[in-house]
């Protein structure tokens, strides 16, 4: 449904991305992961037709030109991109008259997403007047007003609390199951992150790894174990079969049994060992893996 | 038609944000009234001065009113209207339309005060000028969204029309007459499209004012240009 070869962005001196490629296919839900700067806004700009990249193309719903590909995309803006002086079913009826839809199709599709979207009754707000999550919840209507067949997302839950963070997560699964729609998103967060399907990992504007959540993890395999301290170089130095990695007051380990570990490095290194963290594998150490760097 | 319908959504924009923001009303129809009290009560030679405070009106308004621009296009509304397959010249008409029509019915209001002068105003002088008006408002808010494409802080916005609108003003035969001036100032004054507008205005409203032909046809020619310059920078 999204296919991208060999992408690449220049800002003056600077490559903000490297050869870029992924496919995503039909139906799925596809996360670009990245630490800020890593270049997913770069891509997330090429892909909504806002920038034209200095090599490479890519195609979306069997589209090449942005004129066609525009009809079939919605796109959800990292920023907020309703006016916020007028109410919401304006913000929604200059939406749908943008893409040609107007009278009773357009007021009935929007009648349908705001009362999908638990905003029946607000019509006549004003955004402003809306708290962040239900705001959030207006813009994604809004970009699914003419039943795009990819919705594109640039960190679509940044500056929401937990709880409105998780809300907003059930909602985008809900509306998966409902119709066929391709989404393919750029997060920094975690959370977000294990809900997509597969996974792009990019950092410094290259392609790190690619899979599943559950893959990806897998690479990394066993504990991971954490020690907080204040001299990490002698902490490392200890185990160096382990594959320490080093922090400014950290170590991190991949061990098979980090309970056991973790125990015995405390009596071997006595009052060096501040804190212990032991868990699972998470897409962070996977990122941590494949880049040396942090999400 | 899908062109047509983007058009009127965004120049809908326009009056829908106006009309929700009452300190932008009172005093978008408080200062021509005030005007109107300055004429009323026979201040100078309201013959010369008059059709300068209109066009005067239409220009402030028309050229700071795509300030807006410049944050909507990084973060805003006009970037959903950018992925959007409204095409980029319904786009800028869009805009423009909004911005212009009001600028327009301010300068209507101000022309209302003709009445309480020794100036023309019979339907034809009205009609004349509103169209004079309506043109030099269009080519202003144009002029306006070219300079605010180009440009990422509204502080800058703000000196360049500045820079731009001072010396046109003065330029435009609103203070002195071309006939009072230096050559050199003479042909400053006609290579300013403003000074159009304003003969164009005088032609409607003087009695035995030269006619406005050529001036409509320039101010039409500028702002054809400047739309096409508009339509090409909209990325």
């Amino acid at each position: 449904m999204v296919s991208v070869e060999s992408i690449t962005v220049n800002y003056g001196e600077r490559r903000a991305l490297d050869a870029v490629s992924l496919v995503v296919g039909a139906g799925e839900w596809h996360g670009i992961l990245g630490p800020n700067g890593g270049g997913k806004s770069t891509l997330f700009r090429v892909l909504a037709t806002l920038l034209a990249p200095n090599s490479g193309r890519f195609t979306i719903a069997g589209e090449t030109v942005p004129a066609k590909i525009r009809p079939k995309l919605g796109v959800v803006f990292q920023s907020q991109s309703l006016d916020r002086k007028l109410t919401v079913a304006q913000n929604m009826e200059a939406q749908g008259n943008l893409y040609g839809l107007s009278g009773t199709v357009l007021a009935e599709r929007t009648k349908k997403l705001l009362w999908q979207f638990h905003l029946n009754g607000r019509e006549q707000e004003p955004v402003h007047q809306l708290s962040g999550g239900l705001a959030r919840r207006v813009e994604i209507a809004k970009a699914l007003l003419h039943e795009p067949a990819v919705l594109l997302l640039d960190e679509p839950t940044t500056g929401l609390d937990p709880t409105a963070r998780r809300e907003w997560l059930d909602l985008l699964t809900d509306l998966r199951r409902e119709r066929e729609l391709t989404v393919l998103m750029t997060t920094h967060l975690l959370d977000e992150a294990e809900r997509c399907e597969r996974l792009t990992l990019l950092h410094e504007g290259r392609v790190v790894t690619g899979g599943s959540p559950a893959e990806l993890k897998a690479q990394v395999g066993g504990d991971v174990v954490e020690f907080g301290t204040k001299e990490p170089e002698r902490v490392a130095a200890q185990y160096p079969q382990l594959n320490p990695r080093v922090g400014s007051d950290w170590v991190r380990f991949e061990t098979p049994a980090g309970a056991r570990f973790a125990a015995q490095a405390a009596d071997a290194l006595p009052g060096a060992i501040e804190t212990i963290t032991i868990q699972k594998p998470t897409l962070e150490d996977v990122f941590f893996r494949n880049t040396g760097a942090r999400l | 038609m899908n062109f047509g319908l983007a058009v009127w959504a965004l120049t809908r924009r326009e009056f829908q944000r106006f009309w929700g923001e009452r300190a932008r009303v009172a005093g978008f129809v408080a200062s021509p009234l005030l005007f109107w009290v300055v004429v009323g009560s026979g201040f100078g030679d309201l013959e010369f001065f008059f059709p300068g405070a209109l066009t005067m009106t239409v220009m402030f308004s028309a050229m700071f009113s795509m300030m807006s621009l410049i944050e909507d296009r990084r973060e805003g509304f006009l970037l959903s209207v950018l992925v959007s397959p409204a095409p980029r010249p319904a786009i800028v008409l869009g805009k423009v339309c909004g911005a212009a029509a009001l600028a327009w019915l301010q300068g209507l209001i101000v022309l209302a005060g003709v009445f309480f002068t020794s100036l023309r105003h019979d339907v034809v002088a009205l009609a004349g000028t509103a169209g004079a008006l309506l043109l030099t408002a269009l080519l202003l808010t144009v002029v306006s969204y070219v300079v605010a494409w180009r440009l990422s802080s509204t502080q800058a916005f703000h000196a360049v029309i500045n820079l731009l609108l001072v010396p046109a003003w003065m330029l435009s035969g609103a203070i002195f007459s071309p006939v009072l001036s230096f050559a050199w100032v003479r042909w400053l004054m006609q290579a300013n499209p403003l000074y159009y507008a304003q003969s164009l205005v005088r032609s409607f409203l003087v009695a035995d004012a030269p006619s406005g032909g050529l001036a409509a046809v320039v101010l039409l020619g500028c702002t054809g240009l400047a739309l096409v310059l508009a339509v090409r920078g909209t990325k």
